[in-house]
């Protein structure tokens, strides 16, 4: 980000499954030399406790994310497409649980 | 008004109201530029206080008295060290890189929690922070795991779960000698009364004379003002010396029927004051030993980036 830190190790989002069956869920980031250095810290950092059962490291500039600024016309295409809902059909009380 | 000021004011009314519906902010969103240089400092101030916290507790790692103790003391501070980093991770996020926070903690500019100020002289000392400094820093902490800004809120909660095994270590080390000889009976008589007073100063300035905490009780960075979360923790911590058999050092110390709540004295904010300029027994010898750490962890980190720019300068000849 600032180029008077250059020196600094780069920065890598990390990601932990806590268990088998469940997503991986962002918990953080840290700074490593690479990436296996990244695992071993996030090892260290956010599994002090058995908190993970698989750990990914992402280095943080090669996240592309969408901003919130255009968050309406982004999500605008599902927005007008309320029929992708059940809730949008109407049934009537006879035909029960569907 | 011009359109950019009306713009702008437009933004700030719907931050407000996302706020105050209790939405998180997160760290793309629109934010006001204080929030943001409010939470840098609170956040970054936050993190140097994990970091630097280990020092006073890792004086007396080789000096443990058991094996035990040494094992349990190190997984404590480790955790601290885990601390430092979630929070460091989380101000990153608002824009400013981790090498700049250094600097401004080794060059004096970001300040730390005072108690880091004091001196740990005994063994009892290490039971005595874990009760009462981890202690207060909970009753903090759990506020702030409602803070409006998400990546905080976040880390508050990861730490908050880390820290109640803090507090009972410490408490657990404080009935042991409270139950043993009478010697060691005073030596933690003696860290009680050491550590109560600088501990009670963790929840900073009396709300009336707390400049920042109306704006930030607004932004909901915030959620309990300086003396209610004070109250909170004396009215926690009493039954616990008695308990222990200690006895607070404050003689207005006495509950009050009509509140429902301990009274208690007035802090020596003189004594405060002067800590947080630099004058406390140990502001020098920390920030030293946070300099030279980092500094002689350089060639650590310069060595890592060129064995790292090594390894993937091989790979791309190989390829
Ligand atoms: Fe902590
Ligand atoms: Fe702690």
């Amino acid at each position: 980000m600032n180029i008077e830190t250059k020196s600094e190790l780069p920065l890598y989002e990390v990601f932990i499954r806590s268990k088998n069956g469940l997503d991986h869920k962002h918990v953080g980031s840290l700074h490593a030399s690479d990436a296996e250095m990244a695992l071993t810290n996030a090892r260290d950092v956010y599994t002090r406790r058995g908190e993970g059962v698989s750990i990914w490291v992402v280095k943080s500039t090669d996240i592309v994310a969408s901003s919130p600024e255009d968050r309406g016309s982004f999500y605008e295409p599902s927005d007008d497409k309320l029929y992708r809902h059940p809730t949008f059909f109407e049934l009537p009380d006879e035909v029960g649980h569907l | 008004m011009d359109v950019i000021d009306q713009e702008h004011d437009e933004l700030e009314t719907a931050f407000q109201a996302k706020v105050e519906a209790e939405q998180r902010i997160e760290p793309k969103d629109w934010m006001p530029e204080k929030y943001r240089q409010t939470l840098i400092r609170q956040m970054s101030q936050h993190a140097h206080s994990e970091i630097v916290g280990m020092l006073p507790e890792g004086n007396w790692l080789t000096r443990a008295p058991s094996l035990k103790r040494k094992t349990i003391l190190m997984a404590k501070i480790q955790d601290e060290g885990g601390h430092g980093l979630y929070l460091y991770s989380a101000t990153e996020t608002l824009g400013i890189s981790r090498d700049e926070m250094f600097e401004q903690l080794h060059s004096g500019k970001a300040k730390y929690s005072s108690i880091f100020n004091y001196p740990t002289l005994n063994w009892a000392d290490i039971g005595a922070i874990g009760w009462l400094v981890d202690g207060a820093a909970i009753t903090n902490q759990i506020a702030l795991c409602r803070c409006s800004y998400g990546p905080y809120a976040r880390a508050m909660i990861r730490i908050c779960k880390e820290e109640s095994f803090h507090q009972r270590q410490g408490y657990d080390i404080m009935m042991t000698m409270a139950q043993g000889t009478k010697e060691q009976r005073e030596m933690a008589q003696d860290a009680l009364n050491r550590w109560w007073w600088p501990t009670l100063m963790m929840f900073g300035p009396n709300d009336a004379n707390s400049a920042n905490s109306a704006q930030s009780m607004k932004w909901r960075i915030k959620r309990q003002s300086n003396d209610d979360l004070r109250q909170k923790f004396v009215d926690a911590t009493v039954p616990q010396a008695e308990f222990l058999g200690l006895t607070i050092p404050d003689d207005k110390l006495a509950w009050n029927d009509v509140r429902g709540h301990y009274d208690f004295g007035e802090i020596d904010w003189e004594e405060f004051k002067a800590v947080v300029k630099g004058n406390g027994l140990c502001n020098r010898e920390r920030l030293q030993a946070r300099v030279d750490a980092h500094d002689g962890g350089k060639w650590v980190r310069d060595a890592a980036l060129a064995y790292a720019a090594k390894k993937a300068d091989r790979k791309a000849k190989a390829a």
